[in-house]
């Protein structure tokens, strides 16, 4: 109860729930302006998303590189750092999961896990160039892991193209049967929605990004450099050291989630002409979860819920995609902009406090 | 000039935060031309109250009256138009703009669509001659010193007209002379015939400065009385609320072995020019060794060397006999050295962490925290439940936030943290700045104690009175090194001054025979 207590308080609890519906009204005006019901398209997004078991089986797919990503941004911002290059370790955990699971021939039970540590590795790795480049050189961390993120994008269709090409075609070879994690038993029941170990994998990383940072000794030493590194460093830590090991474990989240949506969802690395986008995204969750660790698994069901439904309005009320991009944008906008909710909430909190004053 | 309207006069201000009574039906009376003292501890409700005076804050109940009229202050605008000026004790200055850019900013005069930097010079100058606040108005605001600073703040009021001018903690950040310069130029604007408000827990400067004070304790007028019927001791039991003594009562000290030695030191300074230059100092067991010396003379640097926080060039520090130059600062920390730090915001605490997560800042990979990397939270609360009960730090709560307590508690937590690691040496830097005299003299009893139980305590300070109050040594420091020693037991103002201006100690008998 009380590490519930911590996690969540009444503002940070209301202020996103109000954003959520300003959101959704900003969205509906958009709707309405550009001439389609938002009555019937919420009402065709729900029915998307919760019409059949694959629709949520597949929910659950768009949710899970989300919570990977989120999760990622936030370890990072826990301590200080402004990790904007979850994306590109996203894709360096697919390509290290690629690598293993199309060139090695291994029995199941050591080749998946090879496959996901490898590709978790990768992820984290290539974000401990940005922090390290950051302790040593002082390198702005956003803008280094900018620049790796496309380095990541063009380095991974390099190796697919040069190393592992199924002939003629602009994607990998198959990643072995022996690599891949899907959950066979999940899929039947789901109509063959693409079901996969990663979701359990990612509810995992939420609960130790908990242990991790609330209650360990590594922990209190990340988030004492993350809110003040001078006292940090008057208390004998080593801060340095403590930057590159928070992007590692930054990319360690971020590079699990490009390893599952190779060895749970497609099962090849396709050439890619611009970069996923889950990281971009996990910037967005975080923001919406506040950075704790529940709240990152709230936002991505909420943003792969949303995106994942668009589908649905598109299909049910004519709604286009973009418009959905729309009400997105605006979620995220009034999350963002505490103040603003804040000041919109104010009548009615005054008018709260006044009638306890009475009550008094 | 007409005395017999007041400028301000409160009338029962009353102001509530969530549960808590900031301002209690407070009455205050400001008369033309009067330098009107406020005096209180933190927290008691000094900056509420001329929040409130100034427009920033809304009274709960009561009438604000301005020269013998009845306003409604809504924001700080109307209460520039009324003639109401405040120099923060925080500077709201633009660093790399004029002093002259800074006075007008807001208010610049203009020529065409552009600003005529010409007449705003030549009025500021203006200004500034009529009261006798020199300032060099082309000078930008970075390259000048702190007393200056002050000085285009109250230009900055002046210029847009203010009658009654505020003044929230004015000499928290000066210098021992630029108090006194600063002390002229109040009373010049009293005799120009500005009225004054001075926001203060200094005793010091009220008797010095003020006409007549009002008291504040816990958001209640104590006593309105004129300096001329009082003297500092009454103030400061109407203050506290209870005896005050002064003095330190000390003991001679008995030192021990030598337990920090520091040898020629050098380190770089951020200019280039050397912090530390050859920087040598000896501390014993069970004495103050006090550092006195103009800010900013190269006593933080041989701080941050001593603690190793800060690599040194050249030169040696050693601990109990052992060498620790440019040690971690962990090994140093582990070896036996405390440290209450000069900006307890910036290095001693971690605001956002709570109180009893402050408690382990320095200790919490020893084994008594946790084992296999965990962090054992119930040794850690019971450790903080010990310590604030102990040094009682008045908290709401060990899970409060550092962030949440007052300056003084947070002192306390820190002073407890560090004594709790019972080290040999104690490195305390300006411990008591900015605290109330209750807790001033909490820390000071503390040092005292800590010295004789035979630790070796290292203190700097810019106050004199906590320098001889306190030390049983006093070096005095100038330009990165040892420039002479005072004595510790005999006061004197004088000789300490010219050792800090770095005049070199001249030898008397030579000067006898002569």
């Amino acid at each position: 109860m009380e590490m519930f207590k911590k996690i969540f308080n009444k503002s940070s609890l209301l202020i996103p729930c109000v954003a959520i519906i300003l959101g959704l009204l900003v969205g509906a005006i958009a709707m309405v302006a550009g001439g389609y019901d938002p009555i019937l398209a919420y009402s065709s997004l729900l029915n998307k998303l919760f019409s059949s078991p694959y629709n949520i089986g597949e929910a659950i797919r768009a949710i899970t590189p989300l919570i990977f990503t989120g999760l990622a941004v936030s370890f990072a911002f826990r301590t200080g750092l402004f990790n904007i290059g979850v994306e590109g370790q996203f894709v360096m955990g697919m390509t290290g999961a690629t690598i293993i699971g199309v060139l090695l021939d291994l029995p199941w039970y050591i080749h998946a896990p090879l496959a996901i540590i490898t590709g978790a590795v990768f992820g984290g790795l290539w974000a401990a160039i940005a922090g390290y480049l950051k302790a040593k050189r002082g390198v702005n961390e956003v803008i280094s892991s900018i620049m790796l993120n496309w380095i990541a994008l063009f380095l991974s269709n390099f190796i697919v193209t040069k190393f592992l090409v199924q002939k003629g075609q602009q994607k990998s070879m198959p990643v072995h049967e022996s690599a891949m994690v899907k959950i066979d038993w999940l899929i039947k029941l789901t109509d063959n929605a693409r079901m996969h170990w990663g979701t359990i994998v990612a509810i995992l990383c939420v609960i130790i990004f908990y242990i991790v940072l609330w209650r360990t000794k590594q922990g209190y030493e990340l988030r004492a450099v993350g809110h003040n590194p001078d006292a940090a460093l008057y208390a004998g830590m080593n801060v340095k050291t403590t930057m590159v090991k928070s992007m590692f474990i930054s990319g360690i989240f971020a590079g699990l989630g490009g390893v599952f949506e190779i060895l749970g969802v497609f099962g090849n690395q396709t050439v890619m002409a611009a970069s996923p986008g889950y990281g971009f995204d996990g910037i967005a969750v975080a923001l919406l979860g506040g950075n704790t660790p529940i709240g990152v698994v709230l936002g991505a069901v909420l943003f792969g819920g949303l995106s994942y439904g668009s589908a649905g309005m598109s299909f049910g009320a004519g709604v286009p995609p973009e418009v959905v991009r729309i009400v997105i944008g605006s979620v995220i906008f009034f999350v963002a902009s505490h103040g603003l909710v804040r000041w919109f909430l104010k009548p009615f909190l005054n008018k709260r406090a006044s009638k306890r004053k009475e009550a008094a | 000039m007409d005395r017999s309207t007041s400028a301000v006069h409160l009338k029962g201000i009353t102001k509530r935060f969530a549960g808590f009574v900031a301002n209690d039906s407070i009455n205050l009376e400001l008369k033309k031309g009067e330098i009107h003292a406020l005096l209180g501890e933190n927290g008691a409700g000094k900056s509420t109250l001329m929040n409130i005076l100034f427009g920033l804050y809304q009274p709960d109940e009561g009438e604000i009256w301005i020269n013998g009229k009845q306003t409604v202050i809504e924001g700080a605008s109307k209460a520039i138009d009324l003639g109401i000026g405040m120099v923060h004790q925080h500077f709201k200055l633009v660093q790399p703009f004029t002093v002259a850019e800074n006075i007008v900013l807001g208010n610049e005069p203009v020529k065409g669509v552009s600003i005529d930097y010409k007449l705003a010079n030549d009025k500021v100058r203006a200004i500034s001659e009529r009261y006798g606040l020199k300032v060099n108005p082309q000078a930008r605001i970075k390259d000048i010193t702190v007393g200056m600073q002050q000085r285009v703040e109250i230009l900055k009021t002046l210029y847009r007209g203010a009658e009654i001018v505020i003044f929230d903690e004015p000499t928290a950040v000066l210098t021992v002379q630029e108090i006194e310069e600063l002390i002229e130029i109040i009373r010049n604007l009293a005799a120009e015939g500005k009225s004054i408000i001075i926001i203060t827990h200094k005793l010091k400067e009220v008797m010095a400065l003020a006409d007549s004070v009002t008291v504040i304790r816990r958001g209640k007028v104590i006593k309105t009385v004129t300096t001329k019927e009082t003297n500092e001791q009454q103030l400061a039991e109407l203050m506290v609320g209870r005896d005050v003594s002064f003095e330190v009562t000390k003991s001679k000290s008995v030192p021990g072995k030598v337990i920090l030695s520091v040898d020629s030191l050098q380190m770089k300074g951020d200019q280039g020019k050397n912090a530390l230059d050859g920087m040598s100092i000896e501390v014993r067991a069970g004495e103050i060794l006090g550092i006195a010396g103009v800010d900013g003379n190269g006593q933080s640097e041989l701080i941050y060397a001593i603690t190793g926080m800060r690599k040194v060039d050249g030169g040696s520090v050693k601990l109990n006999g052992n060498d620790v130059t440019n040690k971690t600062p962990r090994h140093i920390s582990v070896a036996g050295v405390g440290h209450i730090p000069e900006d307890r915001h910036k290095h001693g605490l971690v605001l956002d962490f709570s109180l009893s997560e402050n408690m382990i800042l320095g200790s919490y990979f020893e084994p008594e925290f946790g084992r296999y990397g965990l962090i054992d939270y119930k040794a850690m609360d019971k450790l903080a439940v010990k310590l604030v009960d102990e040094f009682d730090v008045r908290t709401s709560g060990i899970e409060t936030h550092a962030r949440a307590l007052s300056g003084g508690n947070q002192q306390k937590a820190i002073i407890a943290r560090e004594l709790h690691k019972d080290p040999d040496l104690l490195i305390a830097v300006q411990p008591t700045r900015g605290l109330d005299i209750g807790a001033i003299e909490f820390v000071h009893s503390r040092l005292v104690q800590a010295r004789n139980e035979g630790k070796a305590i290292l203190l700097v300070s810019f106050e004199l009175d906590e320098l001889y109050a306190l030390s049983d040594r006093i070096a005095v420091m100038y330009e990165g090194k040892l420039i002479g020693e005072a004595d510790a037991d005999q006061r004197d103002d004088q000789q300490l001054g010219l050792l800090m201006a770095g005049n070199k100690p001249v030898n008397n008998k030579s000067a006898e025979r002569s």
